[in-house]
């Protein structure tokens, strides 16, 4: 059996980053791992998204419709426009920010309201103010790794060695507030 | 070793361990990182051509004096290069060559979704296709053998999601392979008629051979799962065939796919009561295994277009479907890409949609098709690479036969889409007397496929600097006689030259000059002519906004409309001071940063 992941988020909240260490972790520890993403538009402020399928051998790199084990969005916009990638039963872990899109920033159509409380009883859902964390560690670009470290809790890896992972792939000096954001999405689940 | 790579850096690795001399290639999404990824080795010569087709004709000269030569592009790329692809397929190869095909199933981020499978058939070239990650990188290096064998090029197809994913991949040694030293082989390579006469029957014994071969390639192999049904499949489609069926059936796994091995197929349709051909864009395989008399299910059942990924394949073979969780769509609503914070098309585009009655755009492939959306709907038509040039000078003409028209036609394209072929159709616009307003949005870099060097950039892709392409000098040099180079960021100049183009009744060129906010490499007089490039910021001064959202028509994400104050705020972690909402504001509410008192 595999595992499917599915990060979702707005181009430069650094999705793609997050799934690239949660390879990492997955394949030190043994497993077969393909990830895929559609390059293009993350600089330009579209949706981006980023697929991790894991397991003892996997086949396709793609998560279709109804069959992601966990949905994890950097944002609520972005959550309920993915939230039919979600199997029955499955989890959905949201950072509890709101993104405006060119659609919505001129005005003409507000961004949608109480998102959250609707999609909330569709799936066993984490609500992560990762936004507000990042904030106050003075770096918001740690969004993603307060949503890696609530994954990791929520998958109950935590012996998995996710801090080796970290340090090869975020530039030494900033290792040390990404390891505290790491920490902070631990304890927020 | 192992390592995740993706298809591209798995190909990058296979042309380092195969020993490849020289690699060319243009960018274009899905096959861009491949280029890249080969130049981090210093023992390969790696280059941007100025488009697809130059990029194979350099290839095809390495391997004529004794290199093996690799050229990558996506589909699109292969209509350029078809040229000297159908020729080189008669001379065959001295150096070993590989040419990538990066097609796109769905269309992610491409015009069209051609299936450049036909290529193979139609050039008469062997053609082989990778599942995955691993094999990407194993057939490239046999890819070399074969070609140098067979005497060929070899056309070695990929698509996104082959190109894009990621999978572990087990490294091979790098096999050192020697150059040939040149020999002048006349009968092989001046392809004048008496010369392509001959060649023509040794490209059919080449490809009699091949058919042998392809029999007992280790590419093509059956998957015997002990069922009554069986799948034939290649690429991606084989791995989605898997996650789909499972060992509930039999496959037929194809790798080298041109030509099909008649008798593998033949033999495996026979032992099983209903075969499958999964596959995606063109029935391929399945016209194919039709002509050779056998029944499959293919395309009468599966779609025509898009991908097959493993739910498609559930669907429409087992009637199975994945049921989700429910979509709310009153929860969403589009979040289309856009132009950057800073970009330098913006104020262009902004100034230039006050004009829209008088004008008809004709658009091209590059970030500004971005225009085509909100807020500027900018954009009338957009073909294919350097095409904005010359349709619109066609469509100017008929425009004009017309004695009343008063519309103008503005064709706009970026530096890099004008290096490539945008040059051939000013030329034409010239000669032929044209009149069209068109319009380079020079920002110094390739900024679509993700600000790779180009001629205008002064670098080149291994880091050294490299002559700058002086377009405004080439643009006279051409004929054009009215050029006006303008910094796009200064709305008041823009504006002028837009109505200074309008006025005039020949043909003119309007050079934006600044660089875009993502490239990543500067030369130090670059400084000089950029002043204060991206070092500051504008702010909003809340007591003057008076919410009217007219700076919103810029279009700028870094604008923030805040519903419950009425006002605009500008982000500034992401606002880089270009000032275009500053100059747009009417009531002077926008400021540079530290300005304000």
């Amino acid at each position: 059996m595999s595992n499917s992941i599915k990060f979702v988020g707005v181009g430069g909240q650094g999705t793609i980053l997050a799934a690239k260490i949660m390879c990492a972790v997955l394949i030190n520890a043994g497993y077969d791992v393909k990830m895929s993403e559609i390059h293009g538009m993350s600089q330009r402020n579209g949706s981006v998204s980023s697929e991790v399928r894991y397991g003892e051998k996997v086949y396709s790199p793609v998560i279709e419709k109804g069959s992601a084990d966990i949905l994890i969005s950097f944002e609520q916009m972005e959550a309920a426009r993915n939230m039919d990638y979600l199997k029955k039963g499955g989890i959905l872990i949201v950072n509890n920010h709101k993104i405006n899109s060119m659609i919505t920033l001129n005005g003409k159509t507000p961004y949608p309201k109480n998102i959250i409380e609707s999609i909330r009883g569709k799936a066993k859902t984490y609500i992560i103010d990762a936004q507000k964390y990042a904030n106050e560690l003075g770096n918001v670009k740690v969004v993603n790794l307060i949503m890696l470290g609530a994954l990791s809790k929520i998958l109950d890896s935590r012996h998995l060695d996710w801090e080796k992972a970290i340090k090869e792939s975020v530039k030494p000096r900033f290792l040390d507030i990404n390891l505290k954001a790491f920490s902070i999405g631990i304890s927020q689940v | 070793m192992k390592k995740i790579l993706s298809g591209n850096e798995a190909v990058a690795r296979g042309v380092y361990e195969a020993s490849v001399h020289y690699a060319s290639a243009y960018p274009g999404t899905p096959s861009t990182e491949i280029l890249q990824n080969i130049s981090t080795h210093d023992e390969i010569i790696a280059e941007w051509a100025s488009n697809e087709k130059v990029a194979l004709e350099t290839v095809i000269g390495a391997s004529i004096a004794g290199g093996r030569s690799f050229a990558s592009m996506k589909h699109v790329g292969v209509n350029v290069a078809a040229d000297p692809l159908f020729t080189f397929a008669y001379t065959g190869v001295t150096g070993g060559c590989v040419l990538v095909t990066a097609d796109e199933p769905g269309m992610h981020s491409s015009q069209n979704e051609q299936d450049n499978r036909n290529y193979a058939k139609f050039a008469k070239i062997p053609m082989m296709e990778p599942s995955n990650s691993q094999e990407s990188k194993d057939m490239i290096v046999d890819a070399y053998e074969l070609s140098e064998e067979y005497n060929s090029v070899v056309l070695f197809r990929m698509t996104t999601r082959v190109c894009h994913s990621k999978g572990i991949v087990e490294f091979g040694n790098r096999k050192e392979v020697k150059l040939i030293p040149y020999e002048k082989k006349f009968d092989k390579y001046v392809a004048v008629p008496a010369i392509g006469r001959k060649l023509r029957h040794k490209v059919e014994e080449r490809i009699n051979r091949l058919k042998v071969y392809s029999e007992t390639s280790k590419w093509n192999y059956e998957v015997d799962n002990n069922s009554t049904t069986g799948v034939i499949s290649s690429g991606i489609s084989y791995e989605y065939a898997k996650e789909a069926f499972g060992e509930t059936v039999s496959y037929l796994k194809l790798g080298f796919t041109y030509p099909l091995p008649s008798k593998l197929i033949s033999d495996f349709c026979d032992k099983y009561d209903k075969i499958f051909i999964i596959e995606e864009n063109d029935p391929y395989i399945e016209d194919f295994v039709k002509i050779l008399g056998k029944e499959c299910i293919g395309k009468d059942l599966f779609p025509y277009t898009g991908e097959m990924t493993p739910d498609v394949i559930k669907k429409y073979a087992l009637s199975q479907n994945l049921d989700g969780i429910e979509l709310d769509e009153d929860l969403f609503v589009g979040r289309p890409p856009t132009f950057c914070s800073g970009c330098p098309h913006r104020g262009f585009f902004y100034e230039l949609g006050k004009k829209r009655k008088q004008i008809i755009v004709a658009g091209d492939i590059g970030c500004y098709s971005l225009a085509v959306g909100e807020p500027y709907n900018m954009m009338d038509w957009l073909i294919c690479m350097g095409a904005s040039l010359s349709s619109g000078h066609g469509a100017q003409k008929i425009l004009d036969l017309d004695p009343n028209n008063k519309k103008r036609i503005v064709s706009i394209l970026g530096d890099s889409t004008f290096f490539h072929t945008g040059i051939n159709s000013l030329i034409n616009t010239v000669y032929n007397g044209g009149n069209t307003i068109n319009v380079i949005l020079d920002n110094r870099t390739t900024g679509m496929t993700g600000q790779q060097d180009n001629p205008g950039s002064g670098f080149k892709l291994q880091g050294d600097y490299s002559t700058i392409l002086d377009i405004e000098a080439m643009v006279k040099a051409i004929g054009i006689k009215h050029v006006r180079r303008i910094n796009p960021n200064d709305l008041e100049l823009v504006k002028e030259t837009i109505n200074w183009a309008l006025e005039l009744d020949e043909a003119s060129v309007i050079i934006t000059d600044w660089p875009c906010v993502l490239k990543k490499k500067y030369r130090e007089e670059d400084f000089g002519l950029y002043n204060d490039m991206w070092k500051t910021k504008d702010i909003v001064i809340e007591d003057k906004c008076t919410g009217c959202k007219i700076c919103l028509k810029s279009g700028c994400p870094s604008l923030i409309f805040d519903p419950e104050n009425k006002k605009v705020i500008i982000d500034s972690n992401t606002c880089v001071g270009c000032d275009v909402c500053l100059q747009i504001c009417p009531f002077d509410a926008i400021v540079k940063e530290g300005l304000d008192e």
